[in-house]
Formats: structure tokens, C-alpha cells, sequence
């Protein structure tokens, strides 16, 4: 496939990995942040080619794995309802709730539909009139613009049994976090491409110059993420800490005008509660007044709704980097993807799922964690 | 979740402002996608698709700097092996 396959390049791989050996001079823990380039860091073996010197963190770049258990209460709730039709993307089905997850509600009769796009439940809450149609909002800035063109649309056409359960997130501000603790160990980040095509990467721009920390726009393929790895050695290694954009075919500074417009016009910024994270100032976008009327927490009276995280599961220890699945005593043991203790363990983009797929065989032999 | 696929847009089907669809073959696997998000999109063109709907366009020419990049940065250390 065309853009894909020439990134997947063995030998040009070699050449990137001996070209990031030539110029790494010491230890430099960089964090990728989004849970796709993790699945790929390890599929590809990125991790053990590259200099032991180099730490790659995995960040909290998986929307299923930040949503808070309360919101999967608040989907359960709504799921459960006799006249409702829940649609959701398919992973989030299995992200356990406090008591139960989607997977369950749908056992016990349920009527939950998992979606390819957000505006296919356009098409379902049309082809039944007499049914509440509800869909689980969740994404980062790649998935809002999608998400808010379901709500204009509904809104377009005047229909009055579609919803939306909003759990969208926005990437900086959890990047902010990560530097603002005091123990962060992160030296530069791979920044999310996909979230960049959409709304450009001008707020890195302001996080480089107060934190003074390179921030390398990364692509999706092995030879993407290599460059991107060595191109922020290379700041390190210089001294320098600029927003570069290793990701030219597919984000421009400014990002893709007319998602920003749509994202703009249906949504609004507030603060949100993360999964480990806790609660990120202006890092969520709700509905803005003139859609309230497709808030399906307001519509069905579950905004109150409250939980605490499960205490054996260390996903919120994970999405800040400052574990590693290994690390967990329930990782492949309790914890598996077919009875996952949580988020991490269920997203296809999940850290703990990508080890277990791609690290089982070598339990606590994290090649990093020798040094 | 973030997982977007590039593909290449075979048709344009409704031109409408938000319900642009066209169809979109990756790799030979024919899809219909959303493409009000990429007004300057055309048949022919490559974009990026993500939840069924185009996100961007693909820039042809940039995507061969990943290997321009990649010959520069290996004339840099033959440079300075050169000078050692």
C-alpha cells in the first residue's frame, strides 16, 4: 500500500538505527505519545534496535485507557436503559466499569452496536424513530472533528433521539502534566501525529518554550518513528529544544482548517477527568450551549454519577510512563485481555495490551530496566 | 484509536458540505468516507482516513523527505568520520 509499505523498509530501517547509535552520547528517556506508535514501537522491535541509552516511555496517548471508570459507569447506566441503542467504537466495550462493562449489558439483553464511523448512528437513530440513540463520544483531536460533525448533522436535521456521552480529551494539556510532575524523567517527546494533522502543533510551540523540551511531530511507520526518535537526539544531543515535524505528508503547522472550524462550532473546553492522571485543567471538550440538547448525560440524568479507580490495577502509573506492564504483579497472570483489571490491559492501543501481544514470552526482562 | 489509514480516493459520490462522501481504496479494498474534511480533495488524491472520515490530505512531495532526511543525516556522519 502506497505510504505505508515503503515506511515499513527493513534496510532503511538499519540505516536509521545505526544513524541514532552514531550520535546517542548518553542516557535520554523519550516518551512517544500516543498508544499507536507504542503498538508499533513494538511490533517493529523499535525498542530493543535502538541504544540501550534510549528509554522509550510509553505516554498516555490511548483515549480507551484514559477514560475514567466513572464514565464507563455513566455508558453502563445509559446502555442499560430499555429504550436505548448505544453505539460505541468496539474497544471500549471490554474497559471494565466499577461493577460491570458494555460487554455485560449487552449479555443481559443490552442493545449495544459497535460503530465504524460516528456518523453511522446518524443512520441507525433515522432507521428507528421510537428508540434513544446514544454514542460514546471518546477520542482525542484525531476523532473530534468526526464526533462533531455527527452532533451538527443531528442538529441539521432536526432529529430529537440521538445523543452523545462526550469523553473527549486534548493531548497538550496531558502532556503538560507529565512535565509539571516532579518526578518526570521525560528529555523530549514524540508528539501524536494524527492528533497534529488535525489542529497543527502551534500549542507545542508554547509547552518547548516554557519546558524547554524537544518536541518531534512523529508519524505512524517504523521509518517514521525512527526518524523521529533520532531527530530528537538530535536536539538532545544539541543542546536544542524546538517543535519539529518529522510527519510533513500529513501535518502542517496549522493543522486541517476546516476540522478546527467544526470542532469549534459543536464544542466547547473544560476541564477533565483522566484516568491516573486526575483532573487536567482544559484538557476535555464538552458540547457547547447551542448542542446541549444532545448531552446525553444531561438528557439522562446520569452526570452525577461518581467512582474511585480499582486499586490492584497501576494503569494510571502506566499512562504516565512512570511504570511498565512488567512491572505489574497481575500483568499476564490476572490480567489479561480476556479478563482485563483494566483499560490498558483492553485498548488494541493499550501499553499492556501491546506488551502482552508482543513481550509476553519475556516477563521482567525489560532489556531498559538492566541499566 | 488514533489509527489512521492512507488511501486513495477512487470516486466522489455526494458533494453536500458536511455529508461529502466519496469511495476510498486502500490497497485495492474500497471503503466510502466522509471527505468534508478535505474540501480540496479530489479523485486521485491520497488522504489520511480515520474513524470514516478523511482527516487530511497527503502531501506527495513531502513524503519523500523521510529518505532525503535519511541520506543527509548519513553524509553528516561520513563527513565527520572523514575529519576524525
Amino acid at each position: 500500500m502506497k505510504y505505508v509499505d515503503e515506511f515499513r523498509d527493513p534496510s532503511a530501517a538499519a540505516r536509521y538505527v545505526r544513524q541514532i547509535a552514531r550520535i546517542t552520547s548518553r542516557n535520554w528517556t523519550i516518551m512517544e505519545v500516543c498508544g499507536g506508535q507504542t503498538h508499533a514501537i513494538l511490533k517493529s522491535g523499535i525498542d530493543q534496535l535502538i541504544p540501550q541509552r534510549i528509554n522509550l516511555l510509553h505516554g498516555p496517548g490511548c483515549p480507551v485507557c484514559v477514560t475514567p471508570v466513572e464514565l464507563i459507569d455513566k455508558a453502563v447506566a445509559v446502555a442499560a436503559m430499555e429504550n436505548a441503542i448505544f453505539c460505541s467504537f468496539g474497544d471500549m466495550l471490554r474497559v471494565p466499569g466499577s461493577e460491570k462493562d458494555l460487554m455485560s449489558v449487552r449479555a443481559e439483553g443490552g442493545d449495544i452496536r459497535t460503530v465504524y464511523a460516528p456518523t453511522d448512528a446518524l443512520k441507525i437513530a433515522l432507521d428507528n424513530p421510537d428508540r434513544e440513540v446514544v454514542f460514546f463520544g471518546i477520542g482525542f483531536e484525531t476523532t473530534a472533528p468526526a464526533n462533531a460533525t455527527l452532533v451538527y448533522t443531528a442538529r441539521e436535521q432536526g432529529l430529537k433521539n440521538i445523543s452523545i456521552l462526550m469523553a473527549q480529551v486534548l493531548i497538550p494539556p496531558a502532556m503538560e502534566a507529565i512535565l509539571n510532575a516532579p518526578d518526570n524523567e521525560v528529555n523530549g517527546f514524540l508528539a501524536a501525529g494524527h492528533v497534529c494533522s488535525v489542529v497543527g502543533f502551534e500549542d507545542y510551540e508554547r509547552l518547548v518554550a516554557k519546558h524547554k523540551i524537544p518536541i518531534v511531530v512523529t508519524g505512524f511507520e517504523p521509518l517514521d518513528i525512527l526518524q523521529g526518535i533520532y531527530m530528537t537526539i538530535a536536539q538532545l544531543e544539541e543542546g536544542r529544544a524546538e517543535v519539529e515535524n518529522q510527519y510533513r505528508r500529513a501535518v502542517q503547522r496549522n493543522g486541517n482548517t476546516a476540522a478546527i472550524k467544526i470542532m469549534h462550532e459543536v464544542f466547547t473546553i473544560i476541564d477533565r477527568k483522566w484516568r491516573g492522571l486526575g483532573i487536567i485543567p482544559k484538557s476535555g471538550l464538552a458540547l457547547d450551549e447551542k448542542y446541549i440538547e444532545f448531552d446525553a448525560e444531561k438528557k439522562f440524568g446520569v452526570a452525577d454519577i461518581t467512582a474511585e479507580e480499582s486499586t490492584e490495577c497501576i494503569s494510571g502509573l502506566i499512562l504516565q510512563g512512570k511504570k511498565k506492564p512488567h512491572d505489574c504483579a497481575a500483568f499476564g497472570t490476572r490480567c489479561t485481555p480476556e479478563h482485563p483489571l483494566g483499560a490498558t490491559m483492553v485498548s488494541s492501543e493499550g501499553a499492556c495490551a501491546a506488551y502482552y501481544r508482543y513481550r509476553k514470552a519475556i516477563p521482567g526482562d525489560d532489556p531498559k530496566e538492566k541499566q | 484509536m488514533c489509527l489512521a489509514v492512507p488511501g486513495k480516493i477512487i470516486s466522489i459520490e455526494n458533494e453536500e458540505e458536511f455529508a461529502r462522501t466519496g469511495r476510498v481504496s486502500f490497497g485495492g479494498i474500497l471503503k466510502e468516507v466522509n471527505l468534508s474534511l478535505v474540501p480540496e480533495a479530489g479523485i486521485g488524491n491520497y488522504v489520511l482516513v480515520h474513524a470514516g472520515f478523511a482527516i487530511n490530505s497527503i502531501d506527495e512531495k513531502e513524503a519523500n523527505q523521510t529518505f532525503e532526511y535519511l541520506r543527509q543525516i548519513e553524509q553528516l556522519g561520513d563527513s565527520e568520520r572523514d575529519e576524525s
